[in-house]
């Protein structure tokens, strides 16, 4: 039963300024389930999209039973027989689960909706997958786990021959996880093949046949999952061959004096369901912390819980010892504690505004409305940030969304810098910027700390989290596993911890 | 034909385009500079001027005088704009100000005192929506719905279905009064235009207001007070209703609670947008609104001026909808930017720029 | 496990309030029983009701129409104008639903082609529609037809002795019958919901946003124009003024009627419910004798604000 179902050879994609899939060869089995994987902006999501037709590829050709297909829409994906299920269930909220299932397919006669029909079919599509649940309630009642197995049996529902899973387990517990494997060990064994794409390791391990791996739009490989060692898928994913990995041990600076003040900031089992599992985290000043783990482990979590974005559930927090609760980014800022997001675009930046407008943005709203900043106070402000960050501009009234990415993250820097903090949150803040910028960027942070910032930087890239940090905290699975400090940071022990399977993540390392 | 003040008005009128060239008021300024053309060498006595006991009188004057209302709602309703909103009711609001101006002025207030009631209770207004939408988390078209729907009952509850007159030579001055030979709207626009630029660049609400209405999560994030912000500019347009409610009512020396301020949420809107402030929010334009508000009144003025039945004044007015609309839309543009693929205007900038600055990178 | 989909609440709601004020008009007002004040209900609401079940499709998919009451007087003058000038009734009928789609899909087009938002592009059609009914004809115009004057007046079913119910209420029912289905029975129905539930996941769903939002409009437009054509019945005349706001009482009927106002959720038969209570305190009103009309007002925005409230607070529960 190997026969493969799915070829897809040289796909090549690119977008405006960015080659997002190079000659990428994909094969899928009849009867496995097989696993994508790749950090940030590997191609994952965009070999995902060409498959199922929302992108249009640039070269190449994907066969589905040795059939050239080629969708241009969801819809004729589906009609070939790839069906998908992404993370965000893409189902309509206010309807009911069978006609969910049926939308757009309804049976009819004469152009009239034969209900009974559609409860019937849904009824089926949903024993087929051993589901107890009632087709005739509202979606938006059912909790996620149901509503993206609702989303899986829709898929089903159409005959198809390959399914698409898009991180499907992001937001279920370990039991919705378990009810969901199930589903799809079975539909496995029925013959279909699964593409399945996660960032949690551990699930790789527990149902995946075969780990393809891409890394910056390009293949690294296709193994057996039983042949590829954690500490080896980890070291693809970030672009190491294993002996590399295995030399990396000794190479690191032995310059990390790790001062023995007071933290400025410290968490005591700070946690939030759903996001974060309960930890321990202190930052003293003149000191940055890693937060080092695969995308999806609940570094951005723990960042938007202590910068009072998310509320946390449980746990206390501490800033210069006295006991404080955060609920808003307001009240962060006024505890002088800075937060740059993740997605620079959404989170960051006001992309009709000036480069000065967005410098003194969070100044002037810490200042509050009544008192506003002079326009000479404004420039010089302006002026020493694009001068300090070297932000290259014509001048500070460039509108920001037309700086590039780097320059932008400078900008976004430098707004929070005029706040003077003592605490910054750095979220990926490399993400996305040429490899120039990001150097610029990382030897700011070291300048910073010198100066005495206490910092929490996360970033996917392990080598800069070790270049720069004092201390790391490795999360996984949205857990804390493990701490390392000084010179015991090292590519290689951070990715030990975040490749270590669960059973071991008991015997967390100590330094 | 072609007197002095004639003459004068052109060189004027061009040396402002000049000088706008490169600012955002160039297309609505050149849209009204090509109307009032028209009507240059079509409409006869259009650009007659008259000085009458010192006060000026003439097509033009008449058209400061009308578009007054519509100029006082616009700039409260920037604001909202601004900020991603959307205020329905300040036609609603301009009656129940005119109600309340009227009921206290034939209660025997002192038209001052009058003019603060009629204020007081439109500011309430605003807050009102400023709480449903910015409190509560209403979108800001059904939350305004409520008191567009509701107003005008309340304003004929005031008026108790009269329409009530007044006479006070005070309440009557402010929009048949003259001030230096211009009507006395021109001055209330002017004293409102300032304030209202206080207000917004004075202090760093317009700042906020901008950054929200671009971008109202990555503003909550640097700290920005997002809700008051909104709140404020719903309070705001509001007061800037109620404004123009007693201008209205002054206008015809009465309040009528069934027609005050009919349809001058629509015409707001209009100027706003053709003053360059998006739908979407973010960066606003007051004189843009300004110089909207005089091209809707000029449009009017000019149908009215060529015999044109003023009931058929909304034809044009509804081409100009789409017309503007479609100039703001970006998905329109690349449309015509596909018809004539050979226009490549912005080429120049765009190379500045590029060679200033890597152009950002698309994200994966 | 078994509660009440919460979706249902408000339609719950709205049929409490409706036969509430239907009970306290009985209980005040001995001649309130009687069923002309129901037929009557009907008759009077008839085109308010049928403009009322074209804003619902389009609420329902999310967007808003603004150009109902111009689009009714428009086709109240048009069809006056037409048969003054010795067209067919009938022929003027047919013509004048064609415009009213015709224009809809237009203003759907335009919405969706172009991304244009649904508030400006209906204003402007609203603008239009309003001009364009002083441009066919300056003050309102009688019908004299024997179409107008006897067949449509004869068109009626008996209830009671001297009750009979009217063409424009069968007119109503007729509509609430076939867009209820429509919207229950039809793929274009379930669109509808699907679309105003959530665009996004519709379009991945293989739903054919395009053509059905540019259908909804059509079908907007259609409605109004047979509300025109209602209108004509009840005015026995069309005046190019009429109607103005009353898109607001036809939007104000669809959330009174349980529809929200963000899409997706919503009932035609919870519309009706909504023009019979926007009628039934006009009713109530009128046989108080003392209360004023703005009232009337007051009422619609204090139950508009209620039932958005609701709305509000049964979505943030959804979300929690």
């Amino acid at each position: 039963m190997s026969d493969s179902l799915l070829e897809v050879r040289g796909l090549s994609k690119s977008f405006p300024g960015v080659r997002a899939l190079q000659g990428v060869d994909f094969t899928v089995r009849r009867g496995e389930i097989h696993a994508l994987m790749g950090e940030n902006g590997a191609g994952k999501s965009t070999l995902i999209k060409v498959m199922t037709g929302v992108y249009e590829r640039d070269a190449g050709t994907t066969r589905l039973d040795a059939k050239e297909i080629f969708p241009r829409s969801p819809r004729e994906a589906e009609a070939c027989g790839i069906s998908t299920v992404y993370q965000e269930v893409n189902l309509i909220p206010h309807l009911s689960v069978a006609e969910n299932i049926c939308l757009g397919r309804q049976p009819t006669a004469f152009g009239k909706i034969r209900w009974g029909a559609i409860m019937q079919r849904a009824t089926q599509a949903l024993a087929r997958l051993d589901l107890d649940i009632d087709p005739s309630r509202q979606l938006s009642a059912c909790s996620i786990a149901i509503q993206q197995m609702v989303a899986l049996a829709r898929a089903m529902d159409v005959s198809a021959k390959l399914l698409i899973l898009d991180e499907p387990t992001s937001s279920l517990d370990e039991r919705e996880c378990e009810e969901l494997f199930k589903v799809i060990r079975k539909l496995r064994d029925e013959g279909m093949g699964i593409v399945f794409v996660t960032h949690f390791m551990d699930q790789v391990y527990a149902v995946t046949n075969r780990i393809t791996v891409l890394r910056n739009g390009q293949l690294v490989g296709e193994y057996l999952t039983s042949e590829l060692p954690r500490l080896e898928l980890v070291a693809r994913m970030i672009g190491k061959d294993a002996k590399e990995v295995a030399a990396m041990e000794s190479q690191q600076p032995g310059m990390r004096s790790v001062r023995d003040e007071k933290p400025f900031l410290e968490v005591r089992n700070f946690g939030r369901k759903g996001s974060i599992a309960p930890l321990d985290l202190s930052i003293r000043p003149g000191e940055v912390v890693g937060l080092a783990g695969l995308l999806g482990s609940g570094r951005t979590e723990t960042a938007r819980i202590i910068f009072g974005v998310d509320k946390p559930d449980c746990g206390e927090m501490f800033l210069d010892g006295e006991r404080v609760s955060i609920s808003s980014p307001r009240a962060a800022i006024r505890r002088r504690i800075a937060f740059t997001a993740e997605d620079r675009k959404i989170d960051g930046i006001i992309p009709n505004l000036s480069i000065r407008e967005n410098i003194v943005l969070a100044l002037q709203a810490s200042r509050g409305t009544w008192s506003k900043l002079s326009r000479a106070k404004q420039d010089e402000l302006a002026d020493k940030f694009i001068k300090a960050l070297r932000i290259k501009t014509p001048g500070p009234e460039q509108l920001i969304k037309n700086l590039s990415g780097g320059n932008q993250q400078k900008v976004l820097l430098g707004r929070w810098l005029a706040t003077e903090p003592r605490l910054i949150i750095l979220d990926e803040p490399t993400r996305g910027i040429d490899v120039g910028a990001k150097a610029e960027i990382e030897k700011l942070i070291t300048d910073l700390r010198r100066d005495g910032l206490a910092i929490l930087f996360i970033s996917s890239e392990l080598e800069e989290v070790v270049r720069t940090s004092q201390r790391v905290v490795i999360l996984r699975d949205r857990k804390k596993v493990g701490e390392l400090a000084g010179d015991a940071i090292s590519e290689h022990a951070i990715m030990n911890q975040i490749a270590a399977p669960t059973a071991e993540s008991k015997a967390v390392v100590d330094v | 034909m072609f007197n002095i003040t004639h003459i004068s008005f052109w060189i004027v009128f061009a040396a402002l385009l000049f000088f706008t060239r490169k600012q955002r008021i160039l297309w609505p300024l050149l849209a009204l500079a090509l109307l009032l053309l028209f009507n240059d060498i079509f409409t006869p006595g259009f650009f007659n001027l008259e000085l009458r006991e010192g006060h000026l009188y003439g097509t033009l004057i008449d058209i400061l005088k009308h578009g007054g209302i519509v100029m006082l709602v616009s700039l409260g309703m920037t604001l909202v704009i601004a900020t991603g909103g959307v205020d329905l009711s300040v036609g609603a609001v301009m009656a129940v100000a005119g109600a309340v101006l009227a009921q206290a002025a034939i209660n025997h207030q002192s038209p001052f005192v009058a003019m603060i009631f009629a204020l007081l209770v439109s500011l309430v207004l605003g807050a009102w929506n400023g709480l449903l939408v910015a409190g509560i988390g209403i979108q800001p078209i059904v939350a305004t719905l409520i008191l567009m729907v509701a107003g005008r009952g309340v304003a004929q509850l005031i008026t108790e279905g009269q329409i009530l007159n007044f006479t006070d030579a005070t309440l009557v001055y402010i929009a048949n009064g003259y001030l230096l030979g211009m009507p006395f709207t021109c001055t209330l626009v002017l004293v409102l235009l300032a304030v209202t630029y206080a207000l917004t660049r004075g202090t760093a609400l317009g700042l906020f207001i901008e950054s929200v209405g671009d971008n109202d999560i990555a503003s909550r994030y640097a700290g920005v007070n997002s809700r008051f912000v909104k709140f404020i500019a719903y309070v705001f347009a509001g007061f800037c209703a109620g404004l123009a409610g007693l201008v209205a009512a002054s206008n015809i020396k009465s309040a009528d609670a069934n027609h005050a301020g009919l349809y001058a949420e629509l015409d707001a809107i209009l100027a706003v947008v053709i003053g360059g402030t998006a739908l979407t929010g973010g960066r606003f334009y007051l004189l843009g609104s300004i110089v909207g508000a005089l091209l809707i009144q000029t449009l009017t003025t000019t149908m009215y001026a060529r015999n044109v039945s003023a009931d058929i004044a909304p034809v044009p007015k509804a081409l100009v909808v789409i017309a503007v609309c479609l100039l703001q839309s970006d998905k329109a543009r690349r449309y015509f930017t596909r018809l004539f693929p050979r226009r490549n205007p912005p080429a120049a900038m765009t190379e500045t720029l590029t060679a200033a600055a890597p152009k950002v990178e698309a994200g994966s | 496990m078994n509660r009440i989909n919460p979706k249902y609440i408000p339609l719950a709601a709205t049929a409490l309030v409706m036969i509430a004020l239907y009970v306290l008009g009985c209980v005040l007002y001995p001649n309130f029983t009687s069923p002309r004040v129901i037929v009557n209900l009907f008759g009077d609401n008839a085109f308010l009701g049928i403009a009322a079940v074209g804003a619902t499709f389009v609420i329902l998919s999310g967007g808003i129409d603004l150009s109902v009451g111009a689009v009714i007087a428009f086709i109240g003058i048009f069809i006056a104008s037409m048969i003054a000038s010795g067209m067919q009734p009938l022929v003027a009928i047919v013509l004048a639903l064609v415009v009213g789609t015709v224009f809809g899909a237009v203003q759907g087009s335009l919405i969706r082609v172009f991304d244009l938002p649904p508030f400006l592009v209906t204003l402007g059609g609203m603008f239009f529609m309003r001009g364009m009914a002083f441009v066919v004809r300056q003050e309102s115009l009688a019908i004299k037809h024997s179409f107008y004057q006897q067949t449509i007046r004869q068109l009626v079913i008996p209830l009671a002795p001297r009750v009979n119910i009217p063409f424009t209420a069968m007119c109503l029912i007729a509509v609430v019958v076939v867009a209820t289905y429509v919207c229950v029975y039809t793929r274009f129905g379930r669109n509808v919901y699907a679309i105003g539930s959530s665009e996004n996941s519709a379009l991945l769903m293989g739903v054919p946003v395009g053509g059905t939002k540019i259908g909804i409009y059509a079908l907007a437009g259609f409605f109004s124009a047979l509300a025109g054509c209602v209108s004509t019945f009840y005015m026995q005349s069309g005046n190019p003024a009429s109607f103005v706001g009353l898109e607001l009482d036809a939007i104000a009927a669809v959330v009174v009627g349980g529809t929200l106002l963000t899409g997706g959720v919503g009932f035609v038969p919870g519309t009706l419910m909504g023009v019979l209570i926007l009628g039934l305190i006009q009713t109530l009103i009128t046989f108080q004798g003392n209360l004023n009309t703005w009232w009337t007002r007051i009422a619609i925005g204090v139950l508009l604000l209620l039932f958005i409230v609701l709305q509000k607070a049964i979505a943030g529960r959804g979300r929690a």
